[in-house]
């Protein structure tokens, strides 16, 4: 079951490197949940697999009687699920607004912050004057 | 005991809340941001007082008993953490009474400042890995706020580089805690020390360790790993840049050190020499890069790139000495950065701009603020007798004792390029006249508004003239930091409470 999982992980960890390396930012944000389910996968493989096993103790002992399931790794993992949606909302807002605003879903053409520097050899001394 | 070491996220968040309800009406949300941000001073005075008093302290949250609750803990080196985070949250949020636009202020602002402060002070204070990642997402989702407040081309381009480099991160840091906790079967940091002696595969552990070393490494910004850095900490206001610059890579730097003096020590020469190569390139690269630039706050934000490389250098030689400089330069960086970031701001409102080629004239107009600036600048670049120079100072001789004699000459020459750049901001926006013949004299700006823009500044550029002039209780109490970080077992049982 282990190994089922790890090659799930895997398979969405390249596809998410795959959709990463595009320049379309949209792209970019659909590798992200990827790379983030596959994150939320490995802890839960990482927590060992016990199918149906569910830790209960039964009520007249104080310690489950055979292994049961982990509890912890479920829990982190409710806890990085709720984070990383709030998160890729956050992100898919940012990416739209970005769209709206800049006009491109190329990172290439996202040169606001960075624009290239008109400067040639020969114009340095005055590059830059308003 | 326990209320001290919550005070520092709880003060914070309270203040968060509060400010976010009145965040229409102004002046309201300005003063309860100075407010709480000196109240968060006084509890991380007190909370300093007590572990330099008392040792390292510990408090189980909720009462569930280490391991298996959240562990608030604060070595020395967190309580100093948590201290210059106060006084950095503090200076800015006294400048920014003057910095920020009333519609930002509505929107939010000083509430999402204060949700940034308590993470970055969690992120100093928790004791659980997992507990970290959270409060590394509460820094992140509040520095994204921040950083595209308001809604700018430029502030939009450089958010998406920035939230889209630091997603990645966190899923590798993720990923890094769920194989640990699948290696060891425990994400307590203090239990961690004991249990990953056990693990049987260690090489398996090294690998996990460079997981994490990359997952931070994305956060400290170091070579090469910085991109998102320079692309985006321009773009916003002054006093969001400021406490940018200041204190979030250097929660990435902490965590660095915290995980490799407490966790993952077992193959120094791998992992220690990777971040040797590491940070002598991340010095490099970002004093080379600032060498290109020439817009001040770019000049600036590479310069923390290449600063960086210097604390890094501190863990990775891994001695006692190296690692007090790492935590000296880590205090005197934050001072100073913080401090630099600022002054670009006046500089900003009396020339009108941020870059070099379009504004000058300062040094005649406005000397006082030509004096405000020389001081961090020297003291980044290292010239006795600022902070700078001890920190550097401790580190160089740190790595000649070990006989590292490449990596002691490399810090020496970055340490020259840097004042290379500082010249150039100085020969450029203060030396040389206005192109456009402007006289920007600070007497310009509204008298209250320049008391509340130039306090913070001085009183930034006086704590760095101190700690140079006085260094030797600072690095006394540097040398018990590292001393707590390098025999973690004081640590190990305030958080377990003795069972090792």
């Amino acid at each position: 079951m282990e190994s089922i999982l790890a090659i799930l992980v895997g398979i969405l960890v390249a596809a998410s490197v795959y959709l990463m390396l595009a320049r379309n930012v949209l792209r970019f944000l659909f590798g992200l949940v990827l790379l983030s389910n596959a994150a939320n996968l490995t802890i839960f493989a990482a927590g060992r697999l016990t199918p149906a096993a569910p830790p209960l103790v039964p009520e007249d002992l104080v310690a489950p009687a055979e292994s049961v399931a982990n509890a912890l790794p479920q829990a982190l993992i409710l806890t990085a699920i709720v984070i990383g949606f709030g998160l890729l909302a956050f992100t898919l807002v940012l990416v739209y607004r970005g769209y709206q605003v800049l006009g491109t879903l190329d990172s290439d053409a996202m040169r606001h912050a960075e624009p290239k520097t008109r400067r040639d050899p020969g114009t340095a001394e005055t590059a830059g004057t308003p | 005991m326990s209320w001290l070491l919550a005070l520092p996220i709880i003060l914070p968040f309270l203040t968060a809340v509060a400010a976010f309800l009145v965040r229409s009406k102004g002046a309201q949300g300005r003063w309860l941001s100075v407010g709480g941000s000196t109240l968060l001073l006084a509890a991380a005075i007190a909370l300093m007082t007590t572990v330099w008093r008392e040792g390292v302290i510990a408090a189980q949250m909720g009462a569930w008993p280490a391991p298996f609750g959240i562990t608030l803990v604060a070595d020395l080196l967190s309580a100093v953490m948590v201290l210059i985070t106060a006084i950095t949250g503090l200076a800015v949020a006294v400048y920014a009474l003057a910095d920020i636009d009333t519609r930002r202020e509505a929107l939010g602002y000083h509430a999402l400042f204060q949700v940034l402060i308590a993470g970055v002070c969690g992120a100093f204070l928790t004791g659980d890995l997992f507990n970290l990642y959270v409060w590394f997402e509460v820094m992140l989702i509040a520095s994204f706020g921040l950083l595209v407040l308001g809604g700018d081309k430029a502030q939009l381009d450089g958010g998406i580089k920035y939230v889209a480099l630091n997603l990645v991160s966190t899923a590798l840091f993720l990923s890094g805690i769920g194989l640990l906790y699948g290696l060891t079967g425990t994400l307590n940091m203090a239990d961690l020390h004991l249990a990953v002696r056990e693990v049987e595969n260690q090489g398996l552990l090294t690998v996990v360790a460079v997981l994490f070393m990359i997952a931070f490494g994305v956060k400290a910004a170091v070579f090469p790993l910085f991109f998102w850095l320079p692309a985006s900490y321009h773009t916003p206001p002054v006093a969001v840049s400021a406490v940018f610059a200041g204190l979030l890579t250097k929660v990435g730097v902490y965590a660095l050190i915290r995980l490799f003096t407490l966790v993952f020590t077992q193959d120094t020469d791998y992992t220690h020499g990777l971040l040797l190569t590491v940070a002598a390139l991340t010095m490099v690269t970002g004093v080379l890069g600032a060498a290109a630039q020439n817009e001040f706050r770019k000049i600036l934000s590479f310069h923390i790139v290449s600063q960086i490389g210097y604390m890094v250098l501190g863990l990775a030689l891994y001695t006692p000495l190296a690692l007090v400089g790492a935590v000296f330069y880590l205090v005197h960086h934050i001072i100073v950065k913080a401090n630099l970031f600022l002054v670009s701001g006046l500089s900003n409102r009396l020339t009108g701009g941020f870059d070099l080629n379009a504004i000058g004239g300062l040094y005649k107009s406005s000397p006082l603020l030509a004096v405000l600036f020389l001081v961090p600048a020297f003291s980044l670049a290292g010239f006795p007798p600022l902070s700078g120079f001890w920190a550097k100072f401790l580190l160089v001789k740190a790595s000649l004792e070990i006989e590292a004699y490449l990596i002691a000459g490399t810090a020496l020459v970055v340490g020259l390029l840097t004042v290379f750049s500082m010249t150039k901001i100085w020969a450029e926006a203060f030396w040389k006249p206005h192109p456009a013949g402007v006289a920007p004299v600070l007497a310009a700006i509204d008298r209250r508004e320049l008391t509340v823009l130039l306090l913070p500044v001085a009183s930034l550029a006086s704590l760095t003239v101190i700690i140079g002039l006085f260094p030797e209780s600072f690095v006394v109490f540097a040398e018990r930091a590292a001393g707590q970080l390098l025999e973690p077992t004081p640590y190990v049982q305030a958080v377990l409470g003795g069972i090792p």
